[in-house]
């Protein structure tokens, strides 16, 4: 079978080689072929959206090629659509005017564009709507606007942008379900669906066909089909095993998932800094704590769901606990180490000595930042000297980010505070009594 | 689609209303075309740079009509660049910055320092007919109105959410189609209240721009600013209450036939995903929409018309599909070429002035410093008394919706009043009361500027969200740590961005402050302002530069070492997030 869409070795990365390189999506092969909804999972910050744009045409791999139909794609392709998480409806423009401006743009005279719009509009359900303007609508049925715009052009691909994360879970279930129905019923003259999402129900729900990505950079970390027939049942034992198989894999980085992944990982230096999780430390000690009355061990997805966090929240604050050393990942389970214990059994100044400590210990960054700042007659630190190490090793926004992380982290262990205006850092006015951090390790 | 009338009665109400907008519609034509046929033969007609200004106040309709025409021209090529001027800076990547860095700078120069290159040249250009002067005269104005529109319009460009942008290029937009769909209306809000602005700018010069000496030259144009400036010349109070009336008179019916509707339109391409509580209203929007001649002729020509661009644009825009070819080397060269003249050009220019300026004495030097000290000074403390009276009045009206209500229309006409039109009067009454021209100048530019900070500070005490406030209660804040915690910072980011349009307008509002001509005598005191006024009158053009150069650097200089990081302070620190 011909795919419709090939991406043959595509990379993005921005930066040059060597300073300030990072890489975004690693290289990577992927096609779509008629008649399959392809899912692509993936951890937010993996490189999914930016997969998308380059798919579509609106966006340029740094290298490699996308071809379309035998063509290299230049610019944005023609005959695909794009559904957008923010729906992104223009709202001077009626409903009718919206959905009828992609017509508009291909020279469709009025009469004729009209009467398309309006028959689309009545497929997805928003007749009468015609003459309201997007903000008298409720999100679902923006969206549904948003449906009706894609599909006024009969694209061959559907894309879709996390198109249901910004509705409410109901709405979200409801959309999903019309637009299997439609697909199905071939009411729309689609040939392939590609929908973006961090939500593994919906793409097991969904899909044909699972693309799991890894990021640091993008890579694809497994690529399945499913063969579960439809409609699919939640409560279904092989549609829970296959949710589970997923979080596995999406959960456990470092090990190879169960079926071979179709681009080998490409291995990377590690960087003398680790990645700091943005996670809360409020975050951390409410997931220690939620361990302990599990008996100290949990498997994620459980965990997840009693903490009613989307996984995508959950793993920074995961990665955040692994890496002070109060928590242990093992199979997809979680598992509470005796340091994380006699954290999340203290009260709050003893939980305090106990963080300042495990930070000390494993943060690197953290350990660098309060013995530069003990070394400093003044005590005072500016904060430039970090981010310019930290930029060698992250993206200008992500080394910010780790600053801002850091110094949240920093801040409550009370080893050091900050000052934004000055952008120096210093000493808080009580000192703690730190002993001279101990020797790096590495 | 109106539910089917029971009583043939209602049908006659329906049908009288809109027979009389009908005909309402009409009479505006045929006064449209009268306007036209006068306005041409008076500008094709000979040439009188130097026209006699009646003081009758039967000759104030023509006169009123002629000024009206000409803010309505210069607005309208305002209009015009500032589309061009954005659209090409926002999709110009090597050229955004250094058009960017022209737009603060011009923004920063005095109309009047525009006078004699701007009036010499049109003169020139038609050197036989009215039309010459015309031209100048509307550039002026041009020059007054134009820069902010500009910089409006690039940062909407600039700002349009990405999956909009996505959005239009997926679905194949073409460039006309983007513009009409996305660029346009994503910037109209912004274009609208910059147009006031802009055209309160314009009512505030016109007196400068209408009558002046150049030199020897003398020039005096019929309207409304020159019949103000004669008639405070001579001292005229008759005619001076007179003309004022006229102004304020023409300045109500614009904001309501133009500027309420205005905004009242623009209000749906606010970009925002639910409907907001309080939407403007304009009863004259309401009555054009319901009115037959015009649905008929949208329906009959626009609707029509504008479908075939577009179909055309679409056509053409698919053909020209194919990607285009990587820059030449033609091209390459080409464009080489260009920058090197440019640049020539330029530098050519800032020799000559560099040679002109030597020739100035260095107690010329001195003096223009230590001018520029002294507007700079009455230019903070104007914006000092702004502050310390519209603060708390702002945030009173701000957080009490009776008072908005009450309020806020008496102070939209107020601001909308230009304060030339009142500064005959105010310049009676100081000369009456024995002050000089020095205090006086710094009411003016607070007559002319705090509006925008009363404005901003209603605004931003308006949304201050009510659970901060009602924290504030909850606690028993005492009055200080109220105004210190909450109030302060809540209108912080909306209080900087008044005070930097309020700073702009002062300088610009020194050239006429400081230096009038009054009862047959020049009223000046010692400002850059002043400076500039005089230069220009007596024509001296290297004082003229000296003086120009200095306050656009100072201008620039405070904006980007004051306004710039507290702006951003405002949009980090102090903004209000959801």
């Amino acid at each position: 079978m011909h795919a419709i869409i090939e991406a043959r070795k595509i990379e993005k990365s921005y930066g040059s080689e060597g300073d300030g390189f990072i890489q975004v999506i690693a290289p990577m092969d992927l096609s779509i072929y008629p008649g399959e909804i392809l899912a692509v999972l993936g951890p937010s910050g993996s490189g999914k959206s930016t997969l998308l744009r380059i798919l579509t045409g609106l966006a340029r791999p740094s290298a490699g090629e996308v071809i379309h139909h035998g063509h290299e794609v230049g610019g944005p392709c023609e005959n695909v659509a794009i559904v957008f998480q923010s729906f992104a409806l223009f709202p001077w423009l009626t409903v009718l005017e919206n959905v009828a401006a992609p017509l508009k743009a291909r020279g469709v005279p009025e009469a004729e564009r009209n009467a398309r719009s309006t028959k689309i509009l009545d497929t997805v359900g928003l007749d009468g709507f015609e003459n309201a303007y997007p903000k008298e609508l409720s999100g679902g049925m923006k969206q549904r606007v948003g449906f009706a715009r894609a599909l006024v052009v009969e694209p061959e691909v559907l894309f879709m942008d996390e198109p249901f994360s910004a509705l409410d879970v109901l709405t979200a279930e409801n959309l999903r379900g019309e637009l299997l129905e439609l697909w199905q019923s071939h009411k729309m003259p689609t040939r392939a669906v590609f929908v973006v999402t961090h939500n593994i129900e919906e793409a097991v729900l969904l899909a044909d066909r699972i693309i799991v990505l890894g990021k640091n950079p993008a890579t694809i970390r497994t690529d399945f089909r499913v063969m579960l027939e439809r409609p699919r049942e939640r409560k279904d034992a092989r549609f829970t095993e296959l949710v589970d198989y997923v979080y596995r894999v999406l959960t456990r980085p470092d090990l190879a998932p169960a079926r071979e992944p179709v681009t080998a990982p490409v291995p990377r230096a590690k960087p003398k800094y680790q990645m700091l999780p943005h996670a809360q430390r409020g975050a951390v000690a409410g997931l220690l704590e939620m361990l302990v009355d599990h008996n100290g061990r949990d498997d994620m997805y459980r965990l997840a769901a009693a903490l009613s966090f989307e996984i995508d929240d959950l793993l920074p604050v995961v990665d955040s606990a692994v890496m002070l050393g109060f928590a242990k990942v093992e199979e997809g389970d979680v598992e509470i180490t005796p340091a994380g214990r006699e954290f999340a059994e203290a009260d709050i100044l003893r939980r305090k000595e106990l963080f300042r400590a495990a930070a000390l210990e494993n943060i690197a960054l953290i350990r660098e930042i309060t013995r530069s700042l003990a070394a400093r007659p003044d005590h005072t630190l500016p904060d430039g000297v970090f981010e310019d190490l930290l930029d060698e090793h992250f993206s200008e926004e992500e080394a910010k980010a780790q600053l801002e992380t850091a110094i949240n982290w920093g801040r409550y262990a009370e080893l050091f505070d900050h000052d934004s205006d000055t952008h120096q850092f210093f000493f808080p006015e009580e000192t703690p009594a730190v002993s001279e951090p101990k020797a790096d390790s590495d | 689609m109106s539910l089917r009338p029971l009583f043939s009665r209602d049908i006659i109400g329906e049908r009288t209303w809109s027979l009389l907008l009908d005909l309402a519609v009409f009479a505006a034509l045929i006064a449209g075309i009268e306007g036209l046929t006068v306005i041409m033969r008076y500008w094709f007609g000979a040439v009188t740079p130097a026209a006699h200004i009646s003081q009758s106040p039967r000759a104030l309709p023509l006169y009123a009509f002629y000024s009206v025409v000409r803010i309505a021209v210069a607005y309208v090529l305002s209009l015009l660049f500032a589309l061009a001027y954005g659209y090409i800076a926002a999709y110009n990547k090597p050229i955004e910055g250094i058009m960017v860095a022209v737009l603060d700078i011009l923004q920063s120069i005095p109309v009047l320092s525009f006078l004699p290159g701007v009036m010499l040249a049109m003169v020139a250009l038609f050197p036989t007919r009215q039309l010459g002067v015309e031209l100048g005269a509307i550039l002026l104005i041009f020059t007054g109105q134009v820069w902010n529109m500009a910089f409006s319009f690039y940062a909407s460009l600039k700002s349009i959410p990405r999956e909009l942008r996505e959005a239009a290029r997926i679905y194949g937009f073409g460039k006309w189609q983007r513009f009409m769909q996305l660029e346009l209306p994503y910037g109209a809000i912004g274009l609208v209240w910059n147009s006031m602005v802009s055209v309160a700018g314009g009512w505030f010069f016109l007196m400068a721009c209408e009558m002046f000496v150049l030199g020897k030259r003398d020039f005096r144009l019929p309207g409304l600013g020159s019949y103000l400036q004669t008639a405070a010349d001579m001292g005229d109070n008759g005619a001076i209450f007179w003309g004022v009336g006229v102004m304020i008179g023409v300045i109500l019916l614009i904001d309501q036939v133009v500027w309420r509707p205005a905004i009242a339109w623009s209000d749906k391409f606010k970009f925002e995903q639910v409907e907001g509580s309080a939407q403007p209203r304009s009863v004259v929007l309401n009555l054009l929409r319901r009115s037959n001649v015009l649905e008929r002729f949208r329906v009959a020509v626009m609707a029509p018309l504008t479908e075939r661009i577009s179909v055309r644009a679409a056509r053409r825009h698919a053909i020209s599909e194919t990607p285009p070819p990587p820059p030449s080397h033609g091209r390459m060269v080409a464009a080489m070429i260009v920058g090197a003249l440019l640049g020539g050009t330029i530098l050519y220019a800032v020799v000559a002035a560099m040679v002109a300026l030597k020739t100035l004495s260095g107690a010329e030097f001195t003096t223009t410093l230590a001018a520029a000290g002294a507007t700079f000074a009455r230019v903070l403390v104007s914006l000092l008394i702004a502050a310390v009276w519209t603060i708390p009045a702002g945030v009173a009206i701000g957080f009490n919706p009776k008072l908005a209500r009450v309020a806020q229309p008496f102070a939209q006409i107020a601001a909308s009043v230009p304060a030339t039109a009142l500064f005959p009067v105010l310049l009676l009454a100081i000369v009456r009361l024995g002050g000089g021209l020095g205090v006086g100048s710094i009411m003016l530019m607070l007559l002319g500027t705090q509006w925008y900070v009363l404005f901003n500070v209603i605004a931003g005490a308006m949304a201050i969200p009510t659970d901060l406030r009602e924290v504030a209660d909850v606690f028993r804040f005492p009055r200080w740590d109220r105004w210190r915690t909450v109030i302060l910072p809540g209108i912080f980011p909306y209080l900087i961005t008044g005070m930097v349009t309020a700073s702009g307008g002062a300088w610009n509002a020194s050239i006429v402050a400081e230096y009038f001509h009054f009862r047959g005598q020049t009223l000046q005191t010692f400002g850059l302002g002043a400076q500039i006024s005089s230069a220009s009158d007596a024509g001296n053009f290297h004082l003229l530069l000296l003086s120009t150069v200095v306050m656009a650097g100072l201008v620039v200089c405070v904006n980007r070492g004051v306004w710039r990081p507290l702006y951003r302070l405002a949009q980090t620190r102090f903004k209000l997030e959801a």
